[in-house]
């Protein structure tokens, strides 16, 4: 047997109040793609970052190709051959692809950096990896996936021996998440370990040769791929068997309530004419950059609109901004839950009480003691784990954080509520809470809009599938229940 | 934070401990009780000391006190030592004896005391008594302590719209030119449209609301430049703080404004709640109306929101723009009221006034706690914050060092505190 290229023994990390891991170890083999699974709070992104030497551990040991070392610093593991891509990219965003991949191991000659040689490697390795980018434009203007790209040439730069990948297929679409595969089996052939992190299950059969689970900051199984199934998969994360991923519900879909005419915003919104029924799920769908999520910040008026009309129950809304489309009785859940959703230096009792304040509140003072026993109760009604109101939103795992924001809605009682990718970067067992809610909210005849990336969760939760390329409404699928995954992707790709 | 302030004043207590001779009614007291005790209730008094206003309250205090008490009081002398001279002359002359000749501490090393059984026989020689002297630090005198609040009252009470501007996330840089402009153009209405040195107190207010009114414009000027065409809050208030400055010496023609009624001093010099000066009376009362307004009022809440992430709470419903506007215009009006304190303090306007002070005020609120990335700050931190700054100023003028030695440990010191806050924090 070869000697492993990574091995990770008896990892032991705290942080103050909570024991993110107890004792964990991984190997990895050169050549090999280690998928770790887990759901969030599970402990994958502390190991990772204790792999990246961005946090240390408090006992445990490291070998890197059987040698032992000690990560101190992102520097040390670096030089110890591992690139970890985290799922916000290290990219800055006002330098170059070519200036990016060569930070802090810039080319020199006689202490002057030498451009055309770094122009002339980067090239290369985008060659390699079968792409291009332009090298001219700072990287904030390149798209998720070439951002990726520059990461995974930035990682081949210094001739990393081990890669790690956070949720890299997060942001891409599914054309999009094919090509980082090939170039995944091609890291491979070169004997690079690659430790790939995702809650895509279908993804890791794809990928993976083998497969790590921890929960709770313990290992609880490690396997090949081939002794695994999807079932297996689920009970190893959340420790009890899941019967469905996805809850029935009985649908009772009444008269049209939201009715949007024309909405119109440049080229990313052309004249989107849609409604939504009383008690009904309706799916927005399509690949990423259709204008979406575009779509419902004109609605809930965080954009300025072109033109277009918003009714609901037949009154013409006047939405100037999200203030009006609240007062409205309209809710949104942005994709981008910690930089749209919450404030993650507060108190998630302060993060509830954001947009309640003025319900919350008598002659512009905040009644503290009925914000408390308001949000104590949706605390315990959502199961939302929190050690206390007080406890900052920053330090809550992807779940409970959206917990948080769907409490914030809820206590508002809208009667349309906007999920956008309601289930992304969340835990198997969070998103089938979610999913619990949201039939609960069309059972009291509330209307719903679901923005969603992913297929099967658009096939399982939606009632109407609508979907979008460039912009424009390409299609509209009446029965959810009878769609097919083809049938949306041509669609979407029209 | 607290406990840097804490440390100060241990520290400057320690460094000026000194011996304290006791002045004006307190001395009063305690001198009466030993001449009661030491010559029973029926003593012949002669009363000494200089013509000083601690002194003299002294002297007064003792002689309605022996007075009630059954003494004779022969005479009272406030003056020099050729007064009390002609005193003993005239009691002596007159055949009349004393007992007790009651002295100030600096009063009772005078000459004219040294052989009383001689140059006075018959006096029947006379003790002379003066009040204790004791040990205290001069810093911790009541009339100090006051003082250092009365001297941060301005920078503390702008530093309460500072600190609301720094939590939103922005920074405040023409606060120190409004003083400026304030004080000018509060003095220029007295001047000119009060009726100058016989001006009413309806018209010295009006005057002080109206320039204060012309500074909350100025801040929502500055205020509608950033939420509508969103230029960076250091860019705008950078060019308003030109703007404020130039218009302050503009209107003033370069000159100081003095012709302002002696009364005008009432609210930064004057002290008529309990013997507490009344810029300080008036900063305690905005800094409980603040730290409400901050952890109690919707409006708080909806200002830590804006500053922790603006557009999640722009999605949830924040008038993100009016708070905004609150914040600026808040700070302004602030940056006004300091302004006219100022212009009370010194009994004039000039466009000299608050030069550096938006350094100052910036430097309390963080000394105080407050991020400047925004979303987190607390208006009592600010508050000590100040305190701090006004301590070591204080500190330092009392043990005599240098001005300029003053302003590289006043940075060293700002620097430190962070430093040390930071480190507690674990950061």
């Amino acid at each position: 047997m070869t000697t492993p290229l990574l091995e990770m023994r008896d990892i032991v990390k705290s942080f103050p109040g909570v024991q993110a891991l107890r004792g964990v170890s991984l190997s990895l083999r050169p050549g090999e793609v280690l998928a770790l699974l887990g759901e969030n709070g599970a402990g994958k992104s502390t190991l990772m970052k204790v792999l990246g030497g961005a946090h240390r551990a408090d006992a445990g040991t490291i070998a890197v190709n059987g040698r032992e070392t000690v990560f101190q610093t992102p520097q040390d593991s670096r030089r110890a051959g591992v690139a970890v891509i985290y799922q916000e990219f290290n990219l800055v965003p006002g330098l170059t692809a070519c200036e990016n991949i060569f930070l802090g191991q810039e080319v020199t000659r006689a202490g002057f950096v030498s451009r055309t040689q770094e122009r002339r490697r980067a090239t290369e390795l985008f060659q390699r990896l079968g792409v291009e980018i332009n090298l001219n434009v700072p990287c904030r203007l390149l798209s998720t996936a070439q951002q990726q790209l520059v990461e995974i040439a930035k990682a081949l730069a210094f001739e990393a021996r081990i890669i790690v990948m956070d949720e890299p297929s997060a942001a891409l679409t599914s054309h999009e998440v094919e090509r980082l595969f090939d170039i995944i089996r091609d890291l491979k052939k070169h004997g690079i370990g690659v430790i790939y992190i995702s809650h895509r299950l279908d993804e890791i059969f794809t990928i993976a040769d083998r497969v790590t689970v921890l929960r709770d900051g313990t290992n609880v199984g490690e396997r090949p791929l081939s002794e695994m199934s999807r079932s297996n998969m689920i009970e190893l994360m959340v420790g009890r068997e899941l019967k469905d991923e996805f809850p029935h519900r009985a649908t009772a879909i009444g008269p049209a309530r939201l009715e949007v005419m024309g909405l119109r915003s440049g080229s990313a919104v052309r004249d989107v004419t849609f409604t939504v029924r009383r008690g009904e799920i309706l799916a927005l769908t399509g690949l990423v950059g259709a204008g979406r999520t575009e779509t419902v910040r004109l609605l809930f008026g965080a954009d300025r609109r072109d033109s277009g009309d918003i009714r609901l129950d037949g009154k013409l809304l006047s939405i100037r901004s999200p203030r009006d489309a609240i007062a409205a009785g309209i809710g949104l859940l942005t994709e981008d839950r910690k930089h749209q959703g919450l404030v993650l230096r507060h108190s998630v009792r302060e993060n509830f009480g954001v947009p309640n304040l003025d319900r919350l509140s008598q002659f512009g003072f905040v009644q503290q003691q009925q914000e408390r026993e308001e949000f104590g109760r949706y605390v315990s009604t959502l199961k939302i784990k929190v050690p206390s109101q007080e406890q900052l939103a920053g330090n809550l795992s992807g779940g409970n954080q959206q917990k948080v924001v769907l409490a914030k809605w809820l206590a508002r009682n809208c009667e349309v509520l906007i999920f956008d990718e309601p289930t992304r970067g969340i835990d198997v067992g969070a998103k089938y809470e979610i999913y619990l809610l949201m039939n609960e909210l069309v059972a009291q005849g509330k209307s719903i809009i679901m923005i969603s990336s992913e297929m099967p969760e658009v096939l399982g939760m939606a009632d109407r599938i609508l979907v979008m390329h460039e912009g424009r409404i390409t299609g509209e699928i009446a029965d959810a229940r009878r769609a097919t995954q083809e049938q949306i992707m041509e669609l979407a790709v029209a | 934070m607290f406990l840097v302030l804490v440390l100060l004043c241990a520290f400057f207590s320690v460094a000026t401990f000194s011996e304290q001779s006791p002045t004006g009614e307190a001395a009063a007291k305690q001198l009466a009780s030993v001449i009661e005790q030491q010559f029973g209730s029926t003593p012949r008094v002669l009363i000494v000391a200089r013509e000083q206003p601690g002194d003299s309250e002294f002297a007064s205090s003792l002689e309605q006190k022996l007075v009630t008490s059954g003494a004779k009081v022969h005479a009272v002398v406030k003056g020099e030592p050729r007064d009390a001279r002609e005193a003993l002359v005239k009691i002596s002359s007159s055949g009349e004896q004393l007992d007790v000749i009651a002295c100030t501490p600096a009063a009772a090393a005078w000459l004219v005391f040294s052989d009383l059984k001689n140059d006075f026989p018959m006096l029947d020689n006379p003790q002379i008594v003066k009040p204790q002297s004791y040990r205290w630090p001069n810093f911790l005198k009541a009339a100090n302590v006051l003082n250092i609040a009365n001297q941060i009252a301005v920078i503390a009470i702008i530093a309460i719209g500072m600190t609301m501007v720094i939590i939103t996330g922005g920074i405040d840089l023409s606060v120190g030119s409004l003083i400026a402009l304030s004080a000018v153009l509060a003095g220029l209405f007295i001047r000119d449209y009060a009726g100058a040195t016989n001006a009413s107190a309806i018209g010295m207010t009006s005057a002080c609301v109206a320039a204060i009114l012309i500074c909350g414009l100025i801040g929502a000027f500055s205020g509608a430049m950033i939420t509508l065409f969103r230029i960076p809050p250091f860019i705008v208030t950078l060019a308003m703080m030109l703007v404020g400055s130039g218009l302050a010496y503009l209107l003033a023609k370069g000159e100081s404004i003095y012709q302002i009624p002696d009364s005008f001093v009432w609210l930064g010099r004057g002290a008529s709640f309990v013997n507490l000066p009344n810029a300080v009376v008036l900063m305690l009362v905005l800094y409980g109306a603040a730290q409400v307004l901050m952890s109690r009022m919707k409006l708080g809440r909806y200002i830590y929101a804006v500053g922790g992430n603006r557009e999640a709470a722009r999605l949830s419903g924040v008038p993100v723009r009016s708070v905004l506007m609150f914040a600026y215009i808040a700070s302004a009006l602030l940056a006004g009221l300091g302004g006219v304190i100022m212009a009370s303090q010194l009994k004039s306007g000039s466009a000299t006034y608050g030069n550096m002070y938006e350094l100052y005020v910036i430097a309390a609120v963080v000394v105080g706690g407050t991020s400047l990335s925004g979303g987190e700050g607390e208006m009592c931190g600010t508050l000590i914050g100040a305190l701090t700054i006004a301590v070591i100023q204080n500190g330092m003028n009392l043990t005599n060092v240098e001005s300029y030695t003053q302003k590289v440990v006043l940075g060293l010191v700002i620097l430190g505190a962070v430093l040390l806050d930071k480190i507690r924090h674990g950061e």
